[in-house]
């Protein structure tokens, strides 16, 4: 029995012959109805540009002022680690490490690993451990929290607005941008592209 | 349906929950040893292991956590001498009262709503997989996929935090400390985050089957 055709869902475990979908389109699953897969355009020089962009404003946001604080002739410039940093210097170091995972170590992680698969695969080449690295950029997925800290930063600056003046810095815009242009990558990319280029063992 | 349902268990088949391949699961007495997903390597279960105990674990875990996150302060304000603190609600308060109530609906849906409704959804899906109920299947895995998906922005309120805590530096003028609270909310999201990665949703569907057998 052939499984090239066979795709059990996740989320009910139905078995179901998976017909060819038509570019643009989704499959769903029969029974509970949810998508099984989506058959994007198959191209990677969509997500490789974005992806790349993202690099450029993940080290632009990380180097430059991020929010300014002025307060009665007082002027105080933060970056996006001070808080991470200021966590720490209160003892709440757990707390810290957790910001910091959510917000920068997950977020350098999986843009890095998204280059070592992606690169290759549009090359037609094949790396070392790409179906490897390629689960672990799925499993990180959740715990990238970039967009909920812009929220975040909104919430702050409402709530600070009557205290104090705050100015954001090239950070804040390099942070937004960096979002759009992650979010675009993650919808470019077919997951279902690069696992079929992994030919069974005979 | 006359039809009988196949799924990937019956057919002596495994799916890959990472990377959806199709993998044999072997003879039963082989299953003791842990199978590899021969593409990617993630571990094959048919089923996630002790789905039921390590999720009810958890969400009871989370539930306690709930509590200091919501009496204790989560920042404390020290100002020109003063000394203020604040937990979860009475900021949600702070914001109805200086009349951003967008603001404080968007606190309140992230840091109270979602984590309780969480809980709420997790706890009726465990009860409604342990009672075998056959009661909608299909909204119950959509209530599943909504709760996994929603379940991050509770972070929200440590971000805030975190902002807060790098911007009010001033000195004698005012500085904002991040207070216990913060650490056993930030605890809440995590548990409930992978409280909901190890409910495993084909359970839901499993009890359909036992009644056509």
């Amino acid at each position: 029995m052939s499984l090239a055709h066979l795709m059990a869902c996740h989320d009910c475990d139905l078995l179901q012959r998976i017909p060819s979908v038509p570019e643009g389109a989704a499959a769903l699953c029969r029974r509970c109805g949810t998508g099984l897969i989506r058959n994007k355009p198959k191209s990677f020089q969509r997500p490789l540009a974005l992806l790349f962009a993202g690099a450029i404003l993940f080290v632009m946001f990380n180097a430059f002022p991020f929010l300014t604080v002025k307060k009665e002739g007082l002027q105080h410039k933060t970056h996006v680690v001070t808080g991470i940093r200021q966590l720490a210097d209160q003892s709440m170091e757990a707390l810290a490490a957790l910001v910091a995972i959510n917000l920068l170590i997950v977020t350098g992680l999986h843009l890095l690993a998204s280059l070592y698969v992606l690169v290759p695969v549009s090359l037609n080449r094949k790396v070392p451990g790409m179906f490897r690295v390629f689960r672990y950029l799925r499993l990180l997925q959740p715990w990238h929290m970039v967009e909920i800290f812009m929220l975040g930063v909104l919430v702050s600056m409402v709530k600070l607005a009557k205290m104090a003046q705050i100015i954001p810095g090239v950070a804040v815009y390099s942070l937004t941008a960096f979002i759009f242009v992650m979010a675009a990558a993650s919808a470019a990319i077919d997951p279902h592209e690069v696992w079929e280029r992994w030919e069974a063992p005979r | 349906m006359k039809k009988p349902i196949l799924t990937a268990l019956r057919a002596g088949l495994i799916a890959c929950s990472v990377c959806h391949l199709l993998c044999h699961a072997g003879p039963p007495e082989a299953t003791s040893r842990a199978l590899k997903c021969p593409r990617c390597g993630a571990t094959l279960h048919s089923r996630k292991p002790d789905s039921i105990a390590r999720t009810w674990a958890l969400v009871i875990a989370a539930c306690i956590f709930y509590i200091p996150a919501n009496v204790l302060p989560m920042t404390t304000v020290t100002s020109l001498g003063m000394v203020q603190s604040d937990t979860i609600m009475s900021g949600v308060i702070y914001f109805v009262q200086s009349g951003s109530w967008p603001i404080a609906l968007i606190i309140f849906i992230a840091s109270v709503f979602v984590p309780l409704l969480k809980l709420g959804i997790l706890g009726y899906l465990l009860v409604s997989v342990q009672l075998r109920s056959h009661y909608r299947p299909k909204d119950r895995t959509r209530l599943y996929l909504i709760t996994e998906a929603v379940g991050r922005w509770s972070m929200l309120d440590i971000f805030v935090v975190t902002i807060l805590v790098a911007l009010v530096n001033l000195g004698a003028l005012a500085t904002i400390q991040a207070g216990p609270a913060a650490l056993h909310f930030a605890a809440v999201v995590v548990i409930t985050m992978v409280a909901a990665m190890s409910f495993d949703p084909r359970l839901i569907w499993d009890a359909k089957e036992k009644r056509h057998e």
